[in-house]
C-alpha cells in the first residue's frame, strides 16, 4: 500500500507542477485560468486520494472525498466568476482577439455598471 | 514494516512530492508578484491555496496525523470564498 500512496503523492506533485508553469509561462489571463484550474484541482484530489488510501480508516476516506467533491464543485465556479470579471473589465486578450462570441449582446457589458431599470416598471 | 536494508517508499515518496510541490508554490509566487493585472495575481491566489491545500495532505501523511485532511477541508472553503470575493470586488472596481 505504501507503494500506491508513494505513486499518487509523486503523480500529484507533478500535476501541481504542470499548473504553476501554467500559470507562469501562458500569455494571458484566461489561458493561465485553464491552467490553474484544471491542473491545479486533478493534483490536489491525486494527493487526496492517495492520503485516503494510505490511512485507510473510514474517517478519512470520507473526509478526502468530500474534500475532493467541494474542490471539484468549486472551482469552475471560482474560475467562471473571475473570468467574467475580467471580461466586463476588458482585459486584453492574446493575440488579435477577432472572435468575441460575447460581444455581440452589448448589456453583458453594460450590465457591470449597475443594473438598468426594466421597462414598464418603476 | 520497515527494516534494515529496506528503502522507506512512502518517505522518498512525500520528499519527491513534497519538492514539486515546494517548487510549484515558488512558481506560483513569481506569478504573484509580476501579474501584469491584478486577475493574474488572484489566479495565482487560487492556485496556491490548492497547493496549500497539498502540503497539508503532504503533512499529515508524513507526521501520520489524519486531522490535517480536515485541515485541509477547512483550505479548499476558505480559498474558494477568497476567490470569489476578490473577483466580485474587481468586477465592480478596484484598480485593474
Amino acid at each position: 500500500m505504501n507503494w500506491v500512496a508513494a505513486f499518487f503523492v509523486i503523480a500529484g506533485g507533478f500535476f501541481s507542477l504542470v499548473a504553476a508553469i501554467g500559470v507562469l509561462r501562458m500569455p494571458d489571463l484566461y489561458t493561465r485560468m485553464h491552467a490553474a484550474t484544471k491542473a491545479g484541482a486533478f493534483g490536489a484530489a491525486l494527493v487526496l486520494v492517495g492520503a485516503a488510501l494510505h490511512f485507510g480508516s473510514l474517517r478519512t476516506v470520507v473526509v478526502a472525498a468530500a474534500t475532493i467533491v467541494f474542490f471539484y464543485l468549486t472551482a469552475p465556479v471560482a474560475a467562471q466568476v473571475l473570468a467574467r470579471a475580467a471580461y466586463r473589465r476588458q482585459l486584453p486578450t492574446w493575440g488579435d482577439g477577432r472572435i468575441d462570441e460575447i460581444r455581440e449582446p452589448r448589456d453583458f457589458v453594460e450590465e457591470s455598471r449597475g443594473p438598468k431599470p426594466e421597462p414598464g416598471e418603476e | 514494516m520497515s527494516f534494515e536494508g529496506e528503502i522507506n517508499v512512502l518517505g522518498v515518496g512525500l520528499a519527491v512530492g513534497g519538492g514539486l510541490y515546494l517548487i510549484s508554490i515558488a512558481i506560483a509566487m513569481v506569478r504573484i508578484v509580476r501579474g501584469p493585472s491584478s486577475f493574474d495575481r488572484v489566479v495565482a491566489f487560487d492556485l496556491l491555496s490548492g497547493l496549500t491545500l497539498g502540503i497539508m495532505v503532504l503533512l499529515g501523511l508524513g507526521f501520520g496525523q489524519p486531522v490535517l485532511l480536515d485541515a485541509a477541508l477547512a483550505i479548499a472553503v476558505a480559498g474558494f470564498l477568497g476567490t470569489v470575493a476578490f473577483a466580485r470586488y474587481l468586477e465592480r472596481g478596484g484598480s485593474r
